[in-house]
C-alpha cells in the first residue's frame, strides 16, 4: 500500500505576493482528485511544489506524514511523483523513446541499451494507445500524440502520484475516452491522480472527490458525487454564477454578407470549403482534432499555401491574401495558440495590443501616451487586471486571452474569427468572453468561431459548420444544435 | 468599439518587481561600464581626458558606430550580418574605381566625389536587398547568407586590386579629406554624421511602427505574421538600413587612408557585432536599444584607446580585448530570459 502524500501547511510567496496561504491536505492513494479553481486560485503552483518545481516558502510535502524536500523534479520522480504539464516537455528532435527515458536512460556495458529502451516504450505506448513506431520523431507527431507521449513517459517511471493538468485539452472524444480508462486503471493500481481541469463534465465523470481553490487557499473539499457541476463552478468564483451564456439575438433578414468564401483548398487539410457569414451572425466551426479548421483559417490568411479562388470581405474581393491585407480589408484572426502565434509574451500590454493598429498611433511618430490611454480603455472593457509595466507573460491565462482578444479587436475588424477563444481560460473569464463575442455580433460583425468545446458552440452560435477530413460534413442551424448531432457528425457516424 | 465594463472575476498575482529591476541594470549597465573604464584611462595616462584624444576616440568609434546602429535593428529583428567588414571593403574599392574613372574623365572633383558617395550608398543598400531578399524569400539563415558574402565581398576586392591596394587619385585627395579630417563647432565631421545617423536610428527604433515591427519580428516571428506584420517587408529592410549605414561608414572612411586593400575593415563585424551586444541588446533579438549600441561602440573604441596610450596590454591584442568583453558581458547576461 502507498502511503498517503500531502501538504502541510503550505506557503508560497512570489517577492511580496503570496499565492498560496498555509495548504494543508493529504491525498489517499488509490483515489482521484479533481482540483478546481480559476487560472490564479494558486492550483498550479501548489502541484509544481508538489512535483519539485517550486519550493515551498513555508511548510512541506509530506510522504507517509513524513516531510521531504524536492530539490528539482528529479527527486519528486524519485519518490513516484510525476507532473504532465500542459505544455510538453519534450524534445522534437528526439524520437519517442528518447524522449521517454530521457535522463533515465537504460546501459548495458556502459553503452545505451537502444533495444531494451524501444522495448519497454513500446509497452508503455502500447497502455496509452499509441500505435505507432517508438523510433519516430516526437517533430512529427499530432499534438494530441505529444499528449499521449508525455502520459506515457510518466507511466514508464512508475508514478505513484500522477498530476495532470488539462490533459485532455488536445486530445479528441475517443482519446479522452482511453485516458480515462488509463486513469481507472492507475486508480485500481493503487496510485493518486490529481487531475487539474476546467472542464467540469470531465472532472464530474473520472474524480472521486473535488478539492475547490481560492485565491492561494483550499475552500472546500467535497465528494465528486455530492456536487453539481453548477455548484462546482459557484465555489471555484465564490459566488452564485449567473447564466454563462448571453441570450440571442436572430440574426436580421437580409443582412449583408461579410465574409463569402468559394472552393478554398489547403493541400493536406481542407478541400471545396465554401461558405458565408452574415453581419450580425455567430457561425461556429466544430470538428475533432486534425479535422483541418485551424489549417483551413491559416490557409484563408495566406498563413499556409492555400488556393481559393472567390473570396470576398464585405463585398470586396480579396485577391493576395495575407494578414495584412485581410486586416485591410476588416478581417482579423485570433490563433488557437495564444503562447507560439497570439501575443507576444515577453513585450509590453500596450505594445501587444497596439501591434495589429499601429498605423492609428503613428503619425508618424508612435505617442506612447495614445498607446497607453489605449491599454487602459481596453482594460477597462475587457477586463484585464495587470500591474503597470509588467510583459505579457506576467499575466494568468484568462487575463492573456483578453488581451488577445483585444488585439485582433484594435483594427476594429468588420469579420472576427477567432479560434479557440476561451482555451485554458476560467469559468469567470470564459463568460466574460462569452458576453463579449455576443456584442461583438450585436455591434453588427460577422463572428467564426473555431472550438472544440461543443457547449460553447451550442451557447453562442447561430449555425454550426461540422468539418471532418478536412471537408465541410455538416451544416446546423440553432434549433438543432446538440452534442449528440455534433459528435455523429465530426466522427461520421451519422 | 465601445464596451460597458466587465467585472474581473479572477484577481491574479502578478511580480513586475523583478522584471523592471533588470531593466533597470540593462539600461546603466553599458553606461556604468563605459564611466568606469574612462575613470581608469584617466588614472593611466593624463592625455587620456584631453579633448584632442576624446575627439579622436570619438571620430574612430564613428565607423563601427554607424555600421553597430544599423545592426542593432538587425540583431533586435533576430538576424544577424557576418559580412559588414568585407561589405565596407568592397564599397571602398569600388567607390574609389568609380571615383579615379570619373576624375579621369575630366569631371569636377566634387561631381566625382558626389557620384562615389552615392554609388556606396547604393551599394550598401543593393547589398542589403540581396542578403534580405537570400534570408527571407529564400529560406537561408542569415548566418550562412552573410558568412557566404563575407567571403565573396573580400574576394572580389582583393581581384579588383589585384591582391594590392585600390588608391584614390591625388587630384581627389585635397577635396575629400575634409569629410575625415574636417571639423565643424569644433567637432569633427564623421562625429557629426554618426550623432545625426545614431539620432534617426533611435527615432526609427522607438517612434515608428517600423521600429515596433522590428522588435516584435525579434521577439517571436511567428506572433507578428499572425499578427499581421509583414514579417518579410520588415526583414528586408533592416539589412537593407545596415548596407546603408556600411555605405555612409564607407564613405567617412576613404578619405582617412585614401585607399582600399584586403586589409580594409577586418574584423568590423567583430567589432559591430560587440557595440550591439555590449550595448545591451539580446543576440537573440526582441529587445535593444540604439543609445546602449552607442555606449557599446564608444566603450570598445575607448578600451582600444587606452591599449594605445599605454603599454600594459599590448595593442596587438586589441581584437582579443574586445573578444573577452563581448564574452562576458553575454556571460552576465545570460539570467535573462
Amino acid at each position: 500500500m502507498n502511503p498517503a502524500v500531502g501538504f502541510q501547511q503550505v506557503t508560497k510567496r512570489f517577492g511580496p505576493v503570496q499565492v498560496l496561504h498555509g495548504v494543508s491536505f493529504a491525498f489517499e492513494p488509490g483515489r482521484v482528485y479533481g482540483v478546481l479553481g480559476e487560472n490564479g486560485a494558486g492550483k498550479s503552483t501548489l502541484m509544481k511544489i508538489l512535483a519539485g518545481y517550486e519550493a515551498a516558502s513555508e511548510g512541506s510535502v509530506e510522504i507517509g506524514g513524513q516531510a521531504v524536500s524536492f530539490r528539482g523534479p528529479r527527486d519528486a520522480e524519485a519518490e513516484g511523483i510525476v507532473m504532465i504539464h500542459q505544455e510538453f516537455n519534450l524534445a522534437d528532435d528526439l524520437t519517442i523513446a528518447q524522449n521517454i527515458f530521457l535522463g533515465h536512460e537504460l546501459t548495458r556495458h556502459g553503452f545505451l541499451d537502444e533495444r531494451e529502451m524501444a522495448r519497454r516504450a513500446e509497452a508503455a505506448m502500447r497502455s496509452v494507445g499509441l500505435t505507432c513506431s517508438p523510433g519516430r520523431r516526437v517533430r512529427d507527431l499530432i499534438v494530441a500524440e505529444k499528449q499521449l507521449v508525455e502520459i506515457a513517459k510518466a507511466l514508464s517511471r512508475n508514478a505513484r502520484v500522477l498530476v495532470m493538468d488539462e490533459p485532455t485539452a488536445t486530445l479528441t472524444p475517443s482519446e479522452t475516452d482511453r485516458l480515462f480508462g488509463l486513469i481507472a486503471q492507475l486508480r485500481d493500481r493503487g496510485a493518486t491522480v490529481l487531475y487539474i481541469s476546467h472542464k467540469l463534465d470531465e472532472v464530474e465523470r473520472i474524480t472521486d472527490e473535488v478539492l475547490v481553490m481560492r485565491d492561494g487557499r483550499l475552500v472546500a473539499q467535497r465528494l465528486t458525487g455530492s456536487v453539481t457541476r453548477h455548484q462546482m463552478a459557484s465555489l471555484m468564483v465564490g459566488r452564485e454564477l449567473s447564466d454563462l451564456f448571453p441570450p440571442r439575438q436572430p440574426v436580421p433578414d437580409g443582412a449583408q454578407v461579410l465574409l463569402r468564401v468559394r472552393d478554398l483548398q489547403v493541400p493536406g487539410w481542407a478541400q471545396d470549403v465554401s461558405f458565408d457569414v452574415r453581419a450580425g451572425e455567430i457561425l461556429g466551426f466544430a470538428g475533432l482534432v486534425g479535422a483541418g479548421r485551424t489549417e483551413l483559417f491559416e490557409g484563408l490568411l495566406g498563413l499556409r499555401p492555400a488556393s481559393c479562388p472567390a473570396v470576398e470581405i464585405a463585398g470586396r474581393p480579396w485577391t493576395r491574401r495575407s494578414p495584412r491585407s485581410a486586416a485591410r480589408l476588416g478581417l482579423t484572426y485570433l490563433s488557437e495558440d495564444r503562447k507560439g502565434r497570439g501575443l507576444h509574451l515577453r513585450m509590453g500590454l500596450a505594445e501587444n495590443l497596439t501591434l495589429m493598429a499601429l498605423e492609428q498611433y503613428a503619425q508618424p511618430w508612435l505617442a506612447p501616451a495614445a498607446e497607453s490611454a489605449a491599454l487602459k480603455q481596453a482594460s477597462e472593457a475587457f477586463g484585464i487586471r495587470a500591474a503597470d509595466g509588467v510583459p505579457a507573460s506576467a499575466l494568468s491565462g484568462g487575463n492573456q486571452q483578453k488581451l488577445a482578444l483585444a488585439r485582433v479587436l484594435q483594427p476594429q475588424p468588420q469579420v472576427v474569427v477567432l479560434d479557440e477563444p476561451t482555451r485554458g481560460v476560467d469559468v469567470g473569464a470564459k463568460r466574460d468572453i462569452y458576453f463579449l463575442i455576443r456584442r461583438l455580433a450585436d455591434e453588427g460583425r460577422a463572428v467564426v468561431i473555431v472550438s472544440s468545446e461543443l457547449l460553447e458552440l451550442i451557447g453562442l452560435c447561430h449555425r454550426v459548420i461540422v468539418m471532418r477530413q478536412g471537408r465541410l460534413a455538416a451544416e446546423l442551424p440553432q434549433d438543432q444544435l446538440t452534442e449528440e448531432l455534433l459528435i455523429a457528425h465530426a466522427t461520421g457516424t451519422h | 468599439m465601445q464596451l460597458e465594463p466587465t467585472k474581473t472575476l479572477s484577481a491574479e498575482p502578478v511580480s513586475p518587481a523583478i522584471t523592471r529591476r533588470w531593466a533597470g541594470l540593462r539600461g546603466g549597465g553599458p553606461l556604468a561600464g563605459l564611466i568606469l573604464v574612462c575613470v581608469l584611462g584617466a588614472m593611466l595616462n593624463e592625455n587620456f581626458a584631453s579633448l584632442d584624444n576624446v575627439m579622436n576616440v570619438l571620430t574612430r568609434t564613428a565607423f563601427i558606430g554607424i555600421i553597430a546602429v544599423g545592426m542593432c535593428f538587425v540583431i533586435i529583428s533576430g538576424g544577424i550580418d557576418l559580412s559588414v567588414g568585407s561589405m565596407a571593403a568592397l564599397i571602398a574599392g569600388t567607390m574609389i574605381l568609380l571615383m579615379n574613372a570619373a576624375a579621369g574623365a575630366g569631371w569636377a572633383p566634387l561631381a566625382a566625389i558626389l557620384a562615389g558617395m552615392a554609388c556606396a550608398v547604393a551599394m550598401g543598400a543593393i547589398f542589403g536587398l540581396a542578403h534580405g531578399l537570400l534570408i527571407t524569400k529564400g529560406r537561408i539563415e542569415p548566418f550562412i547568407v552573410t558568412l557566404g558574402t563575407l567571403g565573396i565581398f573580400r574576394a572580389y576586392l582583393t581581384y579588383f586590386s589585384n591582391g594590392g591596394a585600390i588608391t584614390l587619385d591625388g587630384s581627389l585627395n585635397s577635396a575629400y579629406g575634409p569629410v575625415y579630417y574636417g571639423s565643424w563647432l569644433g567637432v569633427p565631421v564623421p562625429v557629426w554624421v554618426f550623432i545625426v545617423v545614431a539620432l534617426l536610428g533611435g527615432l526609427i527604433l522607438n517612434r515608428t511602427a517600423y521600429g515596433r515591427y522590428v522588435q516584435a519580428i525579434g521577439s517571436n516571428e511567428q506572433v507578428a505574421r499572425y499578427a499581421a506584420v509583414e514579417v518579410d517587408r520588415v526583414k528586408v529592410l533592416t539589412y537593407m538600413l545596415l548596407g546603408i549605414c556600411v555605405g555612409i561608414a564607407t564613405v567617412l572612411y576613404v578619405p582617412r587612408l585614401g585607399s582600399a586593400s584586403p586589409a580594409t575593415g577586418l574584423l568590423w563585424e567583430l567589432e559591430a557585432i560587440a557595440a550591439v551586444i555590449v550595448g545591451g541588446t539580446a543576440l537573440k533579438g526582441g529587445a535593444g536599444s540604439i543609445t546602449g549600441t552607442v555606449i557599446g561602440a564608444v566603450l570598445l573604441s575607448v578600451i582600444s584607446n587606452i591599449l594605445n596610450l599605454t603599454s600594459i596590454i599590448s595593442v596587438y591584442l586589441n581584437a582579443a580585448v574586445q573578444g573577452f568583453v563581448i564574452i562576458a558581458v553575454a556571460f552576465f547576461q545570460r539570467g535573462r530570459k
